[in-house]
């Protein structure tokens, strides 16, 4: 029995529009439709797709927030819609960009709050805090206001309220949006750790390609509002062929640069960009473009994830 | 229920911790809303000044309806009022957060930002409501249908604020909307209903029952007659206008939480 089962599911809008000074057309707008997949316990899955795709739509769906219009929805064995404050027990959600602490008072009193709310007995809710604190260097923090807390610690805030109940899943809106690199590093590392050791199941929506590297098993890529894609990061890459991006900064300009394993896509003065297969090394390409070039500088792109979606397309 | 209560106070304790954050504006606010909600009544006074009866009440008659629509307003104001800014909690998307968590999404808005300066009215209302009742010749029935008054006010002014407030899951804010009908329905209540058009009286009784918060039972706790026409036993009537508001306002309620379609991410 998977954890989180989802069956044919829809959602439709209602939009209205403004033609004219009285007349108003409706037309119904298809956010979520004939999407199914199941997640098993334990799974640490990507949900990924451009902007408008249906992503947050899902979410809201799975936590019970929205009401699905069509399609069978299952989550820990519960009806989302309809137990939601039962199955609010039993997930965890941490919403990116907004923050869901309390604003003007310490960390510590808002972890407070989340103990009453929960009805966590003191002693589960000591451990796990202390536990989290630790795990998440919030341990000189948790006497300053939330309003004066750096993103990147208010993000370990948000984290650790949600997880302070046990929640036997965790859904993470752009979890990393706006953090530093180590930051970023940091709670990619603590999340591994949370599912190795207890067994959490993630549920992570993002732009960030590496934060599916780093974490996901499995990735479902949504568009249009449904599923596209649903297996294995490393298929993804190959089944898109997308490709990395080496930008070459050159002392003088010069005629493109043609070496092994990689093309030439643009030149723009002194400056170079090259593409060559994501799955592959970059090492032998910048060593050999620095072997026959006078190279000033030398950067790195990896390719988003609208670029890998195009892939898919591009690729059939 | 009870663990919907121990929410309430727990989420409305850590806003009052959090107004004391800014005590200067803390007080503020409450001694500004004592003078604000005390002007109303220094009205009354000024105007008694030139007349003895009004609409068949004097002066201290006026201040127990005074008082008793005070206190229903304003004990569902401290209790419930905030349920008003619904509609900029979901442009804010925190409905979002709050529907996750696992209690009642009406005790989460209501106890968000509870604000302990709105007891400022309670307070005022109080006072002017036992400094009128001083003159009321009381009886064990008499003070039976005071409390039975305070109880069920409460719980009608409770149902037209979140009744109301759902249409802002369709409206986005629609506030002033509601208030019209909340704090103006309370305004209205100041005044013995016999000195207004019969049909407001029936309005007041049959469609937005908040006749039956002060004024059919101030008319049997003061031994007044009803110059309406309307019947007698109205002024024991309260407990089951109050049950009516709650009926219609949880259906409200489900309704437009099942409807509720969030806001873009």
């Amino acid at each position: 029995m998977s954890l989180i089962d989802v069956r044919d599911l829809a959602r439709t809008f209602v939009v209205r529009r403004r033609n004219g000074a009285l007349t108003r057309s409706r037309s119904e707008v298809r956010a979520v439709h004939d999407l199914t997949f199941s997640i098993g316990a334990g799974e640490m899955v990507g949900y990924i797709g451009p902007n408008g795709a249906g992503k947050s739509t899902t979410i809201k769906m799975l936590t019970g927030i929205l009401v699905p219009s069509s399609g069978r929805l299952r989550v820990a064995e519960l009806e989302p819609s309809r137990q939601r404050t039962e199955l609010a027990r039993r997930i965890g959600v941490v919403f990116g960009q907004r923050t869901t602490l309390w604003w003007d008072l310490p960390l510590r009193d808002s972890f407070e709050l989340l103990q009453k709310i929960y009805r966590v007995d003191a002693a589960r809710h000591r451990r796990n805090l202390e536990e989290y604190v630790e795990l998440l260097d919030l341990g000189d923090l948790l006497d300053t206001p939330v309003r004066q807390l750096s993103l990147g610690q208010r993000m370990r805030g948000d984290i650790t309220a949600a997880l302070l109940h046990d929640p036997e899943i965790l859904y993470l809106d752009e979890p990393t949006i706006g953090l530093d690199v180590i930051s970023k590093g940091r709670l990619r590392e603590f999340l591994r750790t949370l599912n190795a050791e207890r067994g959490t199941t993630l549920m992570l929506t993002t732009h960030d390609l590496q934060d599916i590297e780093a974490l996901c098993d499995r990735v479902i890529v949504i568009d249009h509002g449904t599923a596209v894609f649903d297996g294995p990061l490393g298929d993804l890459h190959h089944r898109g062929e997308s490709r990395r991006t080496l930008v070459v900064d050159l002392v003088d300009e010069a005629p493109p640069i043609a070496v092994p394993g990689a093309e030439t896509r643009k030149v723009e003065g002194p400056r170079q960009w090259l593409t060559f297969p994501a799955g592959a090394s970059a090492a032998p390409i910048v060593a050999a473009v620095a072997a026959s070039y006078d190279v000033a500088d030398l950067s790195i792109q990896e390719p988003d994830i609208e670029d890998v979606i195009r892939q898919i397309y591009a690729g059939g | 229920m009870g663990d919907a209560l121990a929410a309430y106070v727990a989420i409305a304790r850590l806003w009052v911790r959090s107004s004391l954050e800014y005590p200067a504006s803390f007080w503020a606010m409450t001694v500004g809303s004592l003078l604000s909600t005390g002007i109303d009544f220094v009205g009354i006074w000024v105007m008694f000044s030139h007349l003895t009866t009004y609409g068949g009440f004097d002066l201290r008659q006026m201040g127990f309806l005074y008082g008793t629509s005070q206190l229903a307003i304003g004990l569902a104001d401290l209790v419930v009022g905030n349920v008003e800014r619904i509609g900029m909690q979901i442009r804010l998307g925190r409905l979002d957060a709050m529907m996750s968590k696992p209690v009642p999404l009406l005790v989460q808005i209501c106890a968000d930002q509870f604000a302990l300066r709105r007891i400022a009215r309670i307070v005022q209302g109080g006072g002017v409501l036992i400094w009128a009742g001083w003159a009321v010749d009381w009886t064990p029935a008499r003070a039976g249908v005071l409390v039975s008054m305070l109880a069920c006010g409460g719980v009608i002014f409770f149902g037209l604020f979140v009744s109301f407030s759902c249409v802002q899951f369709w409206t986005a804010d629609a506030s002033e909307f509601s208030n019209a009908f909340t704090y103006g329905g309370a305004s209205l209540l100041e005044y013995p209903l016999s000195v207004f058009p019969k049909q407001v009286a029936l309005g007041l009784t049959f469609i937005l029952p908040i006749a039956f918060a002060n004024w059919y039972p101030s008319l049997f706790i003061l031994g007044k007659h009803d110059t309406t026409g309307l019947p007698h036993w109205l002024e024991l009537a309260s407990p089951v206008a109050a049950l009516v508001m709650i009926l219609v306002t949880s259906t409200a309620w489900r309704f437009g939480v099942r409807h509720y379609t969030s806001t873009g991410s």
